[in-house]
């Protein structure tokens, strides 16, 4: 009996292997276990029956596997979505969010309050260097002044809040308390909402009233090449109405404040416009935009208050004093004013 | 103490979903809120299996690591669970849950969402055991009650298992020998940490590694089924 049937199989294999080498060449080369075709597969009788749980030609462990990689299955409640069974995407989310993100999140923050108060501590106040002639010239008016404040109101309040979600566990919520710390938080996450769309207006008429000041231009280089004379009493390097610095605080602001709100309103709106992976994906790109960017707008703040005399005066009643705005902006004074302003020494200004 | 945990059987799992339906009763959960959902792999084609699933209590709960306000903790049985109050509905949960297991009221304008709601393995919240405010927030506390959750007591086929992990597990295992194969402890070593001796109660063991897990079933943590 034994005999016999290895005789079968013997034959069967021959036959089989015939078969592949004379005529089917190509499907030997894609499959080794086939050769035989029927006649062969008599021998696969030794491992009895499929236990139940088995479906021919699929491999169980592959569509458990599938599952786990996110596939979808098939619900009876109208939100679709649920058909996921697992969705492996947060791990990596959460180990982002709580790992790299923090962590270079707080070194950035850190960081940039470092630099600033070793340059105040190095630098000092930065002054009018010459005579204080006693009169002003308008800088920026109502309306532009009016912009600037809704945006970067808009943007302290949502900063706060949003460093609040990322760190405040760690930090606020130790010395105040649960209670205290989730009301704050709840209301935190309110302003979040609806200021949001306040910057985004702000952001967008920031653009539009000044873009055309912010165009680069060779000036701009020297202003770089001179560092502004951030570092060096008395140099002061032309510039129209935004210097160089300027220019790249105007450009991070219109570029970030777009990336933050098209993230945030991806984010306020769930699942309208983005998967959930696209959630998970644009929250980590709104958090590390954010800390960058306030990153910037700390120094945006340093310079433009304790940093530098007369510089707040400009977004404050919008008048500056003349001497300030000779040394810093003296080809916009030139525009403005008519007068020729001496270019040998004592121009430019660091960014406000 | 016992470490609670749920299992479900796909090769016994009908699809009647009626743990569903009881979880809804129990608790009085609002339209639109799914604790716990079945959904179904293979509609209709060969290998068709349905799945009941709802938050599964992981050892390392991803929602409790990012909760920005910390409003989650995880009872000595091993319950991961939420305090509504300090909940803000920012929906963090949500993006690290493996499950989909948080689900929020829509509450306010644009997608505000309101305080996360989710299964509590019939084991209520911070407040006093069965008082009228917990019930509200949270549901039944049948496990104050010495009763196990609903959806698994109701369950027809005894497909989906609650309890004990170490009952549980024995009886899955009896399962799998008397039918001659497992597939797999669903969602188990994507929710419980699988190296020995790290999760209560758990023994650990090939059995629960899932089928498509490596031969000889070296313990795989967070992979697998």
């Amino acid at each position: 009996m034994e005999g016999h049937r290895m005789k079968t199989a013997v034959a069967a294999l021959l036959l089989g292997v015939g078969l592949a080498g004379g005529l089917a060449l190509p499907a030997a080369a894609q499959s080794s276990v086939r050769i035989g075709g029927p006649a062969a597969e008599q021998q696969v009788d030794r491992d009895g029956p499929m236990v139940p749980t088995q479906i021919p030609g699929q491999d169980r462990g592959d569509s458990w596997h599938a599952i786990r990689l996110g596939e979808q299955g098939s619900v009876s409640i109208p939100n679709k979505q649920a058909g996921v069974l697992i969705q492996s995407e947060g791990e990596a989310w959460r180990a982002v969010r709580n790992g790299p993100l923090s962590q270079y999140g707080s070194w950035v923050l850190g960081g940039i309050l470092a630099l600033l108060a070793l340059f105040f501590l190095v630098r000092g106040r930065i002054r009018i260097d010459g005579e204080k002639t006693g009169r002003t010239i308008q800088r920026f008016n109502a309306f532009e002044r009016g912009v600037h404040w809704m945006t970067a109101g808009s943007f302290v309040v949502l900063a706060i809040s949003g460093l609040n979600l990322l760190y405040g566990r760690h930090t606020l919520l130790p010395l105040i308390g649960p209670e205290p710390f989730a009301a704050l938080s709840h209301y935190g996450k309110l302003a979040h909402n609806f200021l949001g769309f306040a910057f985004i207006l702000g952001v967008a008429l920031i653009f539009v009233m000044w873009a055309h000041h912010n165009i680069p231009s060779r000036h701009d280089l020297t202003w770089f090449l001179k560092a502004g004379g951030l570092f060096s009493k008395g140099v002061h390097p032309p510039a129209h109405k935004f210097n160089g610095g300027q220019k790249v605080i105007f450009w991070s602001t219109v570029v970030g404040g777009a990336a933050l709100g098209f993230t945030g309103v991806q984010l306020i709106f769930p699942f309208s416009f983005a998967t959930l992976e696209e959630m998970q994906l644009y929250q980590l790109a709104h958090a590390a935009i954010a800390v960058i960017m306030i990153a910037i707008i700390l120094a945006h703040i340093y310079i433009g208050s304790i940093g530098m005399e007369g510089a707040f005066d400009a977004m404050g009643d919008g008048q500056v004093e003349l001497q300030w705005a000779r040394e810093h902006h003296s080809l916009w004074v030139e525009d403005v004013t008519g007068e020729k302003v001496r270019h040998a020494h004592r121009h430019g200004t660091p960014a406000e | 103490m016992a470490r609670m945990k749920f299992l479900c059987d796909a090769e016994r799992c009908i699809e009647c979903n009626a743990c569903v339906t009881a979880c809804k009763n129990e608790h009085e959960i609002p339209w639109g809120i799914n604790r716990r959902r079945v959904v179904t792999i293979n509609d209709g084609k060969p290998g068709e299996r349905t799945i009941s699933v709802a938050c599964m209590h992981c050892s390392d709960a991803p929602c409790k690591a990012v909760c920005p306000v910390d409003c989650f903790y995880q009872t000595d049985e091993g319950v991961v669970l939420h305090n509504k109050d300090l909940c803000i509905g920012c929906g963090y949960c949500f993006y690290a849950c493996p499950f989909g297991a948080p689900q929020y009221p829509q509450a306010g304008n644009f997608g505000t969402r309101g305080k996360m709601d989710k299964c509590t393995f019939c084991s209520g919240g911070p407040e006093p055991d069965n008082s009228e405010a917990e019930f509200k927030k949270y549901g039944r506390n049948r496990l104050a009650e010495g009763k196990l959750p609903l959806c698994a007591e109701m369950c027809s086929t005894k497909a989906l298992l609650a309890g004990d992990a170490d009952k549980v597990s024995d009886i899955y295992r009896e399962r799998v020998a008397a039918r001659g194969f497992g597939s797999g402890a669903w969602g188990w070593s994507a929710a419980y940490q699988t190296k020995l001796g790290q999760e209560r109660g758990q023994p650990g063991g090939s059995l629960f590694q899932g089928t498509g897990g490596p031969a000889g079933g070296l313990p795989v943590q967070k992979q697998g089924l």
